[in-house]
């Protein structure tokens, strides 16, 4: 199933926990690592990096794949891809095997035949959008750079 | 529990951008009257100035009260975000710096408020960018204007004074065909009465100290990005290649969709130093709660006044609002009568401002638009005798008594 609103993508980032981001970069100019580091700063979630040129990023250790996570660490909850549009389906096919439940596509990491299997796979598929962005978006990030949360509320945020 | 409800305008006026203060509980927006936040930590100020995660550091960049009017005003004209700035002047000279560079060109209406004119063709030229200005209904000549080096094409919705409604659409199917934003100044509609990213602009400006403040309290400027706009194309190096001014940064790839946004504040507004005050803000916020109401009484009350001259035999000419409260008229007595008739005006304040819940009255030939020449000014729409007037929500019929009686001044000489 392809998450198009903005409340479906935020009941996924509620429900999951585990985050193996695939293509995670540890050189800081990489959007990639810029997402890890805020989201391994939330105390929510485990993110964990999945790049077989890496040992670790911030001392938290790499996996060289998703299978080999997996056998470490159980299926994670959500893979979030940091990959070459031409690199996707087999991303995918990868994500298939573990059994993931859900992946998300960042900002340019765009592939129609990888959504369409992802989604003909029964996954969750976000596509295009930044799982940074949409984390802040409803715990008040996004609000403090003046960007439209959309969330309109008069109870207090807890 | 958010759901996916859209709210309408009203409620988001009052709304958008101040859920209750997470710290306090205020249900009003507490003027956050600070310069600077403490870190938690050391690790956390590092993760702030790389821009890797959210949070103020220092009120030149961001403020919790002016985030908040920021995101009110995003949410009204249906933009992906704002960014506030010390004046309209500021919020525009942020945007041509964000897209444009010593060598590159603008196009812009010629019809545009003087101030935006001498900004464009003065100190913007002298920083090497060269701005083209061109009658807004003139298709074919903005599609030749339109270069290689071109960044952007500025237009005000409802030319100040001439009054004149641009085509958005048409322009913003120029711009785009061309490969470059729209970018439209909407100050005397207010996102009440046009929302110009409805319409296929990219980024929208406004002068807050008008319609937006409505109580002429106080100076601010803002603009609005749709974040529709491709900058990962290569026509926008500042936005696609690595940045000198952030670490080599490369805004397109790290932020998507909100590139612009983040440049123009992380970089822009960071270095010309043209920020809201979070005091300014908070009146600006309060100002917008009301905008819907005042714009309904405001286009109201400017129908009764245009009625009231244009059935005034002293009248030579009225140009009614084609949209709006703002509206320029000639006396029969020319370019003296208007300055007897002004100078006679008991409750019309004579004042350089529109927008204001008071009704205001100026003379553009020889104020407002004074640094143009004859020729820029009748290119502007501005005839020598024009009297631009600004309806507020007084009772129309005090304002038609001090018309009157001003009329009669000017006619007696």
């Amino acid at each position: 199933m392809i998450l198009a609103t903005t409340a479906q993508v935020r009941d996924l980032l509620r429900a999951v926990r585990t985050i193996a981001m695939v293509g995670a970069s540890a050189n800081p100019l990489r959007p990639s690592f810029t997402v890890f580091s805020y989201l391994r700063r939330q105390p929510e979630y485990e993110v964990t990096p999945i790049n077989p040129r890496l040992e670790r990023i911030d001392a938290i250790p790499a996996f060289p794949t998703l299978k080999a996570y997996a056998g470490a660490c159980g299926v994670p909850d959500v893979v979030d891809v940091f990959r070459r549009p031409s690199e996707l389906v087999s991303v995918v096919n990868e994500a298939i095997a573990v059994g993931v439940p859900a992946i998300w596509f960042q900002y340019g990491v765009v592939n129609d035949d990888a959504t369409a299997l992802a989604d003909a796979a029964g996954m969750a598929v976000v596509v295009d959008r930044c799982m940074k962005v949409e984390h802040a978006r409803f715990c008040g990030g996004l609000s403090t750079s003046g960007l439209n949360s959309g969330v309109i509320t008069s109870r207090r945020r807890s | 529990m958010q759901n996916e409800r859209e709210f309408g305008f009203s409620t988001r006026a009052l709304h958008a951008g101040t859920p209750p203060d997470p710290a306090t509980g205020a249900r009003a927006m507490p003027i956050y009257q600070t310069a600077a936040y403490v870190f938690g930590s050391t690790e956390q100020a590092a993760e702030l100035f790389a821009l890797r995660s959210y949070g103020h550091i220092y009120s030149r960049i961001s403020n919790p009260t002016v985030a908040a009017f920021e995101e009110r005003i995003a949410s009204l004209e249906g933009g992906l975000g704002a960014i506030a700035c010390s004046s309209g002047l500021a919020a525009q000279l942020c945007t041509v710096l964000s897209l444009a560079q010593a060598g590159d060109h603008l196009v812009c209406a010629q019809t545009v408020y003087g101030g935006t004119v001498t900004q464009l063709s003065v100190t913007v030229k002298r920083m090497g960018i060269e701005t083209a200005f061109l009658p807004p209904d003139g298709f074919d000549a903005i599609r030749a204007a339109i270069g290689p080096s071109t960044r952007l094409l500025f237009v005000e919705t409802i030319g100040n004074p001439s009054g004149v409604v641009a085509d958005l659409r048409a322009l913003a199917t120029i711009a785009h065909d061309a490969g470059i934003p729209l970018v439209v100044d909407n100050t005397f509609a207010t996102p009440f009465l046009c929302r110009p990213i409805e319409h296929g602009a990219d980024i929208v400006l406004h002068s807050a100290t008008k319609f937006i403040n409505g109580h002429g309290t106080a100076i601010g400027g803002v603009l609005v990005e749709a974040g529709t706009f491709p900058w990962r194309g290569g026509r926008f190096p500042l936005l696609s290649q690595p940045s000198p001014g952030y670490h080599q940064k490369v805004f397109t790839e790290t932020f998507g969709e909100y590139a612009f946004l983040m440049r123009a504040r992380a970089e822009v507004l960071r270095d010309i130093g043209a920020q809201m005050s979070p005091m300014d803000a908070w009146l600006h916020l309060l100002g917008l709660e009301t905008l819907p109401l005042r714009m309904e009484r405001h286009v109201r009350n400017a129908a009764a006044i245009v009625a009231f001259l244009e059935a005034s035999p002293d009248v030579a000419w009225v140009r009614p609002p084609q949209l709006g409260s703002i509206f320029t008229f000639g006396l029969r007595g020319g370019r003296d009568a208007a300055r007897q008739f002004i100078d006679a005006l008991e409750l019309w304040s004579h004042l350089a401002n529109v927008g204001d819940s008071k009704s205001l009255v100026i003379h553009p030939a020889s104020t407002t638009h004074s640094q143009l020449s004859n020729e820029e000014l009748l290119r502007a729409g501005v005839e020598p005798e024009s009297i631009r007037l600004s309806v507020g929500l007084e009772d129309p019929d005090d304002l038609i008594w001090d018309l009157r009686n001003a009329m009669r001044a000017a006619a007696s000489g």
